[in-house]
């Protein structure tokens, strides 16, 4: 077996210096009853590196790899070219197989690394802090929303209709245990978001309102009034970011005033991978930093007065504050963060705001040949790199037979909002840099051909 | 002013229907260097033996239970900026909060200070 | 006469001063690095893209105007950054790392590999089904392996990490408590518990309290017996638990907790002892999670990313969160998702995360589990308990192993720091094994032994690397007892001397800001 050194020369000897006439012997703490006496029976033995090599590739070539179609899925996963020198980075032995940083002397790499992040996402978000990582997006604005309650020990969150279902769905499942009150409701089909319902919603048992920037349907709108609304009635706005690229473009959920933002960093760095792993980023004021959940890495001097880096503020963590901790969250996302911050290091704030430019030039560019083709409407008003079309015709069918065609035509409403029937025609189209003009012609024209 | 000790290693200093609160000096090394400490709001009623507050160091954090009841009617505001004060003189400057006592006959199950003492040494 | 081809010559020795001091900071190969925000503007990129064409702007008037303060790099100062900034860390490639309870054991790059294949990383969560088969079908097959090597029901693959497994654990625990109108209160938890267990049931809305163990480590049985009752929904165990001992009564605990009307979720943390050995389904557990960094060898990554699969007894399956795969009687694959759960799942606690978990874990969990194969893998629980074993006796005589007289132990060894001499600690063990060339071992964890060092050495390291650590680990133990007071200063050689966690936990810098701001700030 290539990954086990020892002999049989070897577990002789150490038997021997443990004491003990055979391996059972060590396993005699196991009750007899649930003892086996050799390998599992129905499960395969040892193979070798070319076997199992080959098996997995058959298994992935049975999927449709989105760089050979046009490719038009987002919906909070997005595809983004990543330099290779990103993947290259985190595959450094240093970096892949450290543990998380608890012996600071030698994990300064990890922790120098960490604090770098946490400047590049509260930047990016523009909060005062950031913490190094949540599992992801949805996981983290449940953690904003518990957050929240405990800031302003109120249980009710007013969740936006244009927040990511599966964050609804995430958020619902959890508050049915704890007991927190959300109000939730589905989308509509119309070109703005829903920021004015949400003011009307606010009241002195709000504690947060969690909106989506840009929302599900990619529309933006000014978070500034909700902010206030939020804060004339000692509550919370938390903003929800599933596009970060979008921020190299679009003023900051903190610049409008978001008391916590979240977010989801998969777009830089780490690629889609069918769902995970992902990063969940998490920004907030600095008055709120002993209510946030996850690990901090804060700055420091070594006994020589050197500069170095520490996890901190640790004490809300569970490992020191076990049932009373801020969450039960232990590890992170720390690889993904490291592929985020490398990408980021890369394109500069320079970069990131042509690439973002980019994305949006090509997205409006797609809108609107889209809007040509008969049985399409655009839904926006205002978007980023995603918008929502509206079809003559049920999506989801109409994306099942374009993937027939080898078009990935985008993510339908059906999908993501099953048994309701006013989104039903709803088509989610991304758009990024990695998105050609040729492939936006191949969905014009096999949409023209599937509504006619 | 007398001053009164319990087993959890809390101080009561009365004066009138007043107590001020801290931590004694052999908690304080126990802890360590304190990093933080999360004192109770202005108004907040306790009974006798709640969570009043938390004192943190670095690795630990530690509850810290009111040794009366009462309603709170101030806490250290110096110990947000400087948290070392409760090591430096924890029953003097490093105090935690004032409250005003509701039941002052809850003082006569507490240690005195010698008291305090004999039951530190035997620990 | 012999040339000496080093070009050393014995007069040199004179000529040498202290070398302490260099002009850079650097020393060789140990070299220094500043943050990028020191030495990158907003103006640098690495990444060359294309002037977007001039179009109408669909912004909604919200362009972001104000700078965002990201200072970028070329792609060769990027590389040089991060390359130095790795060589500070220790990792398993460098060397055995002994950190007991995380398991830090050899990462294939096999592993590596076929997570890239574009047909696992570049395709979306939200693809049409008949689009991602494959995935589907490696999802199902791991899931298989997961449910057979565990001689358990179902299993649940969407939970993030193994905290968030035992979230999932006992959210469905709960669920189906409800279900049957019981609306039982309390979760009981070993003292020596990874501080995940009460900090979970906490999450989940439970009340927490305390099993004590007994003199031996395990968890005492007729005190566990007392406590249980109507108010308790479930009893969280480790096994083998975090004094890496197997707890020996784990059959009479869930008999007992299951009389009690209560359910068993076991901490599988440290499956990675027993696997191929023992299956926790034999022993009564409803629910377990299985660390797939940990058993099946995907990178820790510096701290994640994890992966948190659930397997679950007949009794909870029902309740199992969305989404999970199901084959068709076709041979196809699907998703069970909101959708489609009423009919096929209806009594599901819901969805714990958006998408379907972690993928990219799976693909390689699933490499390193087919590599190994049935046998292969209660090789692996062999070799990591023979080794912890080795670890145990050939260190029992110079440091304190508080259950060692009971019997052996099973992953991981612990110790704990009695007999050192006043003044020495944990610490100063840890930090001296740093000067070494070893990460330390899990310090003051778990809680019930003082001082407690736990060793975990796992199965990828091989007798002549354990016989150098325990040589090293000996030598800094002796110097401890003796009262080497250069042990106190410890270590020496790291690229950072001791770090002053206090001033970092007083006054909190999280985010870098530039000289003057940070001073205005003071």
């Amino acid at each position: 077996m290539r990954y086990l050194p020892l002999t049989a020369d070897d577990r002789t000897a150490m038997l021997a210096r443990i004491g003990a006439a055979s391996i059972d012997d060590l396993f005699v703490d196991v009750p007899e009853a649930a003892r086996l006496d050799g390998p599992i029976h129905g499960l395969p033995n040892h193979a070798s590196e070319l076997a199992v090599e080959r098996h997995l590739s058959a298994l992935a070539r049975k999927n449709t790899v989105a760089d050979d179609v046009p490719f038009f899925l987002g919906a909070g996963a997005y595809r983004h070219h990543v330099p290779a020198s990103v993947d290259h980075l985190i595959q450094r032995g240093e970096f892949l197989t450290a543990y998380t940083p608890y012996q600071p002397e030698i994990a300064q790499g990890t922790l120098q690394m960490l604090f770098e992040f946490q400047t590049q996402v509260a930047r990016l978000l523009g909060t005062d802090v950031a913490n190094a990582s949540m599992y992801d997006g949805s996981t983290a604005c449940w953690e904003a929303i518990t957050m929240a309650r405990r800031i302003t020990k109120r249980g009710k969150a007013i969740l936006s209709s244009g927040l990511h279902p599966h964050y609804v769905s995430v958020a619902n499942t959890m508050a049915k245990f704890t007991g927190d009150v959300l109000e939730t409701a589905a989308p509509t089909l119309t070109a703005e978001p829903d920021t004015a319902s949400l003011i009307d919603k606010i009241d002195g048992d709000t504690s947060c309102v969690v909106v989506q920037y840009p929302d599900i349907l990619g529309r933006i709108g000014d978070l500034s009034e909700l902010a206030a609304a939020c804060h004339a009635n000692k509550a919370l706005l938390i903003a929800v970011v599933t596009e970060p690229v979008a921020l190299g473009a679009l003023k900051s959920p903190g610049e409008m005033d978001a008391d916590i933002v979240v977010g989801e960093g998969q777009s830089l760095g780490v690629g889609l991978q069918f769902g995970g792993p992902y990063v969940g980023l998490m920004g907030c004021k600095e008055k709120y930093i002993r209510q946030m959940p996850g690990r901090f890495c804060g700055e420091t001097v070594d006994a020589e007065g050197k500069r170095g880096f520490v996890l901190t503020l640790s004490t809300r963590e569970q490992h020191i504050r076990r049932e009373k901790a801020t969450s039960n969250i232990c590890t992170n996302s720390g690889l993904c963060a490291l592929a985020f911050s490398i990408h980021m290091t890369l394109l500069g704030e320079a970069g990131l705001r042509k690439l973002a430019m980019v994305n949006h030039t090509q997205a409006v560019a797609a809108a609107e040949r889209l809007a040509r083709v008969p049985g399409v409407e655009v839904v926006n008003r205002s978007f980023f790199n995603e918008f929502t079309l509206k079809l003559s015709k049920e999506a989801r069918p109409v994306v099942w037979q374009l993937a027939e065609r080898d078009i990935l035509a985008g993510v339908s409403m059906g999908r993501l909002y099953p048994g309701e029937d006013a989104l039903a025609n709803g088509l989610i189209v991304a758009v990024t840099e990695t998105t050609t003009a040729e492939d936006v012609e191949a969905l014009a024209s096999a949409l023209e051909e599937v509504l006619a | 002013m007398p001053r009164y000790f319990t087993e959890d290693h809390e101080w009561v200093d009365v004066d009138g229907d007043t107590g001020t609160v801290g931590i004694s000096d052999y908690a304080q090394g126990q802890l360590g260097d304190i990093v933080f400490v999360d004192l109770p709001e202005e108004g907040k009623e306790l009974t006798k033996g709640d969570d009043a507050a938390v004192v943190e160091s670095v690795k630990a954090a530690s509850d810290v239970y009111s040794p009366v009841s009462g309603t709170v009617i101030e806490a250290n505001g110096d110990l947000g900026d400087t948290p070392n004060l409760v090591n430096d003189d924890a029953e003097g400057d490093g105090w935690f909060f004032k409250l005003t006592l509701s039941d002052t006959s809850e003082l006569d199950g507490l240690m005195d200070e010698s008291a305090y003492e004999a039951f530190v040494a035997k620990l | 006469m012999s040339i000496n081809q080093s070009g050393w010559r014995p007069e040199m020795a004179e000529e040498r001063r202290d070398t302490t001091v260099t002009a850079t900071g650097n020393k060789a190969l140990m070299l220094e690095e500043a943050l990028i925000f020191e030495i990158g503007d907003t103006h640098t990129t690495g990444v060359d893209i294309a002037d977007a064409a001039a179009s109408a702007s669909k912004l909604g008037g919200l362009e972001r105007k104000a700078e965002i303060g990201l200072p970028g790099l070329s792609e060769p100062e990027t590389v040089r950054h991060y390359t130095r900034l790795s060589r500070q860390n220790y990792a398993i490639d460098l060397g055995l790392f002994p950190l007991g309870s995380c398991t830090m054991k050899h990462n294939p790059r096999l592993n590596e590999k076929v997570a890239r294949l574009p047909g696992f990383a570049d395709i979306h969560p939200l693809a049409p089904i008949q689009c991602v088969q494959g995935a589907l079908e490696l999802i199902d097959q791991l899931a298989h392996w997961l449910v057979t090597l565990t001689g358990m029901h179902s299993v649940a693959m969407s939970p993030k990490a193994g905290a968030h497994g035992e979230l999932c654990g006992i959210l469905a625990i709960r669920a189906a408590l409800e279900a049957r109108g019981d609306t039982r209160k309390v979760v009981l938890v070993p003292e020596s518990a990874h501080g995940t267990n009460p900090a979970t049931a906490a999450f989940a809305g439970y009340a927490v309290d305390n099993i004590p163990a007994n003199q031996d480590g395990r968890v005492d049985l007729a005190a566990l017996k007392a406590r249980l009752g109507p108010d308790v929904a479930a009893v969280m165990i480790t096994n083998p638990n975090t004094c890496g001992l197997f707890e020996r009564d784990m059959k009479a605990i869930s008999d007992a907790v299951h009389a009690a009307g209560a359910f068993v979720y076991c901490d599988g943390a440290n499956f990675n002892a027993i696997v191929g050995r023992v299956r926790p389904g034999d022993l009564g557990v409803d629910a377990m999670h299985i660390n797939l960094h940990k058993t099946f060898s995907t990178p820790h990554g510096g701290g994640g990313p994890g992966s948190g699969p659930v397997v679950f007894s007949q009794a909870l399956t029902p309740f199992a969160p969305l989404p999970f795969v199901e084959k068709a009687a076709d041979g196809s694959f699907r998703l069970v998702e909101e959708e489609t759960a009423e009919e096929h799942h209806g009594q599901s606690f819901g969805r714990m995360v958006a998408f379907h978990g972690q993928m990219g874990m799976f693909t390689r969990a699933l490499s390193y589990i087919l590599s190994h194969g049935a046998d292969g893998l209660r090789q692996v629980a062999e070799d990591a308990v023979l080794n912890a074993n080795y670890v145990l006796r050939s260190l029992d005589d110079v440091l304190d192993a508080p259950f060692g007289p009971s019997g052996p132990c099973m992953h991981e060894a612990l110790f704990s720091d009695a007999g050192l001499a006043e003044g020495f600690t944990t610490l100063d063990i840890a930090k001296a094994l740093i000067d070494e060339g070893y990460h330390p071992m899990t310090m003051y964890f778990p809680l019930v032994v003082h001082g407690a060092m736990l060793i975990e050495p796992t199965e990828t390291e091989s007798k002549a690397a354990l016989d150098q650590f325990v040589m090293a680990l000996r030598s800094v133990a002796e110097r401890a007892k003796t009262g080497d007071q250069a042990l106190k200063s410890a270590p020496h050689f790291a690229p950072r001397r001791r770090l002053d966690e206090t001033l970092a936990a007083r006054k909190p810098v999280l985010v870098w800001k530039e000289p003057a701001l940070a001073e205005a700030a003071e």
